[in-house]
Order: C-alpha cells, then sequence, then structure tokens
C-alpha cells in the first residue's frame, strides 16, 4: 500500500485542527472521576469550570484552549505501508502550516534567538516529527499532539547515580509535582521517564505524558511504580490550577529504557488537563481518524 | 466570600475592599498582554498609546481572524479562541505594570510571586484566578476586539478587548497580602514527607542524596 504525500499532508492539517477542538474521551471520563471524587469546594468548582469549557467547544466548534502548543507528529509506519519518508516529512510540514494559515491558528512557535514568528507554526525542527515502525498493524498511523507549554515549561532532568536507588526517582517525581504547583494547569498527567541516555530518558517522559489514561506500562515493576506515584502525588493537596484539593494528576505515567550500569536518570514532562492529542490511520480501506 | 460587579476602570479604593476568595466579574475593558509585550513595555523602553490607569490586564495571546474593520470589529480583528496563559513567566513585569501603567489587576492562570504580593499590598492591586484552558468558555465572555497597539508583536500585541460578564473570576491574591498559591505551597511542601512516607522513601531502599 502506497501512500501519496497528498494525502499525508491533507491529515496532518485535520489532525491539529482536529486535536485542538475533541478532547479525547478518556480523558473526558477522567475529569468526570476527578470532580465526583473531589472534596474541596473550590476544587470542585474549578473542575466543573473544565468540564463546562468542553460542552461549550463542542457546542461552538472552539477551540479547547487558546494555546495551540507545539505541534508534534509521531508517524508510526506498519506492515505493507510504503511511504516516501522525504516527501512524508515535507507534507507533515506543509498540512501544520495550511492549518495554521487556514483555519487560522495562533502560530505559537518562534525563532529561539529572535524570537520572530513566521504565522506557520513552523520553524527549524518544528513541528516535530517522530517516526517509527510497528509489525502490530497494516498501513501508517499519526499521531499529533499540540503541546502546551505551560505543562512544557515544567520538565526536568536529574542523572542521579545507582547509590541513590529507586528513591532518587521517587523524591525526584514528587518534588516535580510540588515545583510545579499550578503552572502546568493541574490536573495533569505526570510523565515520567527512567533510564536510557539523558536524550531518551526526557523523550521516555513525554511519551508517558501523552499515553491515553488508563494505559500502563509495558514493564510490570514500571507498572507498578506508577500507581504507587499516582497515589502518592495526589496527597499534595496541589489541586487543580493549583488552588488546593485532591486532584493533583490524573496519574502518573512511567516509561522505562534500560540504563548504564554508572547511571539511574529519571525525566519529568507532563500534560495538561486539556491533554490534547489525535491520530489517523492509513489503510487499504482509506483514512480513519481517531485519537 | 463577597461578590464584586466592576465596570472598568475601578479606583484604588474598590480593589482594596477585595479580599481572597471574594468573586469578580468584568464589564468593558480589559487588555491583553504577554511575554513580549511586556518585555517590549518595560525592557526596550517601547510606549503604548493606551492608557491602563486603573484597568485590568489579562495573560493572554489570543487567536484571531484578520477581517476588514467595521463596528463589530473595529481593530480588523475578531476573536477566534482567547484564553489564559501561565502568569509565573512575567512575574517580574507586575511592578512596572502597576508603578509605570497604574494597572489595579492582573488576570491570569497559576498564580504570582512574592515580588508582586508586595506590588499588590503597597500598591493596591490584585490577582484574579481564571481556570487556565477553558478558552472556549472565556471567549464567550468577549465581546469585541476594539483595538490593538504594539501589533508587529503579534499574536503577543498589546489587545483591547471588550468584554460582558466576564467571570466570576476568583480573587487569589489580595492587597492585603494574602495568596491562594502562597497558603497551597505551604500546605503542599507540609504534605510532602507523607507522600514519600506512602512511597516508602527512605525505608530500606539505598540511600539519597
Amino acid at each position: 500500500m502506497r501512500i501519496a504525500p497528498e494525502r499525508i499532508e491533507d491529515a496532518a492539517k485535520e489532525l491539529y485542527v482536529r486535536a485542538l477542538k475533541d478532547l479525547p474521551p478518556d480523558i473526558k471520563r477522567g475529569l468526570a472521576t476527578l470532580a465526583a471524587r473531589e472534596t474541596g469546594a473550590t476544587a470542585k468548582a474549578v473542575l466543573g469550570t473544565m468540564i463546562e469549557n468542553i460542552a461549550v467547544a463542542e457546542r461552538t466548534g472552539n477551540l479547547l484552549c487558546q494555546d495551540t502548543g507545539i505541534p508534534i507528529y509521531n508517524v508510526t509506519i506498519g506492515r505493507d505501508a510504503e511511504v516516501d519518508g522525504v516527501a512524508l516529512k515535507a507534507a507533515i510540514r506543509r498540512g501544520c502550516e495550511r492549518a495554521t494559515r487556514e483555519y487560522p491558528l495562533r502560530s505559537s512557535i518562534v525563532h529561539p534567538l529572535t524570537r520572530r514568528n513566521e504565522h506557520t507554526s513552523c520553524g527549524i525542527g518544528v513541528p516535530v516529527i517522530h517516526i517509527d515502525f510497528s509489525d502490530g498493524f497494516a498501513g501508517l498511523r499519526i499521531e499529533m499532539i499540540p503541546k502546551g507549554s505551560g505543562s512544557e515549561n515544567n520538565s526536568w532532568l536529574r542523572m542521579a547515580v545507582p547509590a541513590e536507588g529507586i528513591d532518587a526517582i521517587l523524591t525526584f517525581v514528587v518534588d516535580c509535582v510540588l515545583g510545579a504547583g499550578g503552572k502546568t494547569c493541574p490536573p495533569t498527567i505526570v510523565g515520567v521517564g527512567v533510564g536510557g541516555t539523558a536524550d531518551l530518558c526526557v523523550h521516555l517522559a513525554k511519551v508517558a505524558a501523552t499515553r491515553p489514561l488508563g494505559s500502563h506500562c509495558a514493564d510490570p515493576d514500571g507498572a507498578g511504580l506508577e500507581s504507587r506515584l499516582s497515589a502518592a502525588v495526589n496527597l499534595l493537596g496541589v489541586g487543580p490550577q493549583g488552588l488546593g484539593g485532591d486532584a493533583t494528576a490524573f496519574a502518573v505515567h512511567v516509561e522505562l529504557a534500560a540504563t548504564h550500569i554508572t547511571m539511574n536518570p529519571v525525566a519529568v514532562n507532563m500534560q495538561c488537563h486539556s491533554a490534547r492529542r489525535s491520530s489517523a490511520l492509513f489503510t487499504a480501506d482509506g483514512v480513519e481518524y481517531g485519537y | 466570600m463577597a461578590h464584586h460587579d466592576f465596570t472598568m476602570p475601578v479606583t484604588e479604593a474598590q480593589v482594596r475592599t477585595l479580599a481572597v476568595d471574594d468573586t469578580v466579574t468584568l464589564n468593558g475593558a480589559l487588555f491583553g498582554i504577554r511575554d513580549a509585550t511586556q518585555i517590549a513595555l518595560f525592557d526596550r523602553g517601547r510606549a503604548t498609546r493606551f492608557d491602563l490607569e486603573g484597568h485590568a490586564v489579562i495573560h493572554t495571546a489570543p487567536n484571531v481572524r484578520k477581517v476588514a474593520p467595521s463596528p463589530a470589529h473595529p481593530a480588523g480583528y475578531a476573536p477566534v479562541c482567547v484564553g489564559t496563559t501561565t502568569s509565573a513567566r512575567m512575574e517580574r513585569f507586575t511592578r512596572p505594570l502597576m508603578a509605570q501603567c497604574g494597572v489595579r489587576i492582573v488576570i491570569g492562570k497559576g498564580g504570582l510571586g512574592a515580588d508582586s504580593a508586595a506590588a499588590f499590598r503597597e500598591l493596591g492591586g490584585v490577582y484574579l484566578a481564571i481556570v487556565g484552558g477553558a478558552a472556549a468558555l472565556e471567549t464567550t465572555w468577549i465581546e469585541a476586539i476594539e483595538d490593538v497597539d504594539l501589533d508587529d508583536l503579534n499574536p503577543e500585541s498589546l489587545w483591547r478587548f471588550r468584554v460582558r460578564n466576564f467571570g466570576p473570576l476568583r480573587v487569589a491574591m489580595d492587597s492585603r497580602g494574602g495568596s491562594l498559591y502562597a497558603a497551597v505551597d505551604a500546605a503542599a511542601k507540609a504534605n510532602r514527607a507523607a507522600a514519600l512516607a506512602a512511597l516508602g522513601v527512605g525505608s530500606g531502599s539505598p540511600p539519597r542524596s
């Protein structure tokens, strides 16, 4: 199955706008669960406003949040899919630019030194495009994540050492959630990367932060950390928007990679309550949009 | 916990009546500012033709559509999605906003720090918390983009919105030194030991730094 760049471009445009408007069902359920369980009066009201906002966005066809984020496209090439890799990357970039100009979306992307905004949501290395391969399905999948800056600005890496053990990882996660306070637009998904190299560790934290609610780390020891950390960070009382309450995080997600005998790296990346994502699956039957 | 309806601008005396956990609804003018706007005003010495005396500013950079100027869209911009950004990045601009421009109300999300709390106390100002990420709802409170200045910084221009029933917003920092964020932060720090104990930190694993 050959997928033409024009179809990729159209999907890249469609995915950006869809992600900004249509919150995935797992996140909506997560908010409803937190609101039902919340004991703080202010926190309950704040969660109620978040839920009301989703209804307003759906009713008015508007974007959920004004932050159009840093556009990230995660491409997974499955079985029997043929693409021209260079053309695919160019098509994604064109689709991202078209979404920005044609909707129109706020371009949130600037040159890091001159701060110049080209009003295309594109720049050096942006949109971020990751390409991976899977034999788990036939076709090609593109996931789009508009990563909001309030949560992204609260990202950390610590190159702990083996002598500090798992305690270093646990303490670091708790202290990151504490330090972030309300700046990340809690309740958040706290993404934790453990192991790998410095750059892989941070990447894993992003993968963890953007995973659907209800999904678990494939490694049983990693999954164990997830449930313990999820309970612990919600003892802090930061609450929705940092105004106090029970609901500090939907969950803590953990992703692991093997690491060096001398290393014990841990990274944290957070996703805000407007945990937006969209996906497109290209198969022999056409393209199907989802989350 | 009182509710206040303000038509902008307001006086120092009006702002000083507000206490943490009161709620406020705004009508009239509201000015949108952001990182680049304030870097231009306070670090690069650029001036605005707007008079911010007694007014409210919101930490925002909106999604807008360019349109032909009309009575509905006098500045040639239609609002698409107007929301609020994290305030903490702009902490150092609160005092000059108040001292040099006369701003009385800062609206944002996530809170401001000790320097801003001191400026609110000394100069007479408040911080109103809006729910971040609830921009679709917030946009329904915006009637029009009335004017825009420093538009070369777009989308981080200095925007003048006309708002109707903007809120209710919670007073999260008042002019008496009260701050919900400082209170929550202190409580969360006190809860840290319990969170680490629940994780079994320090109970047999290798020592931590």
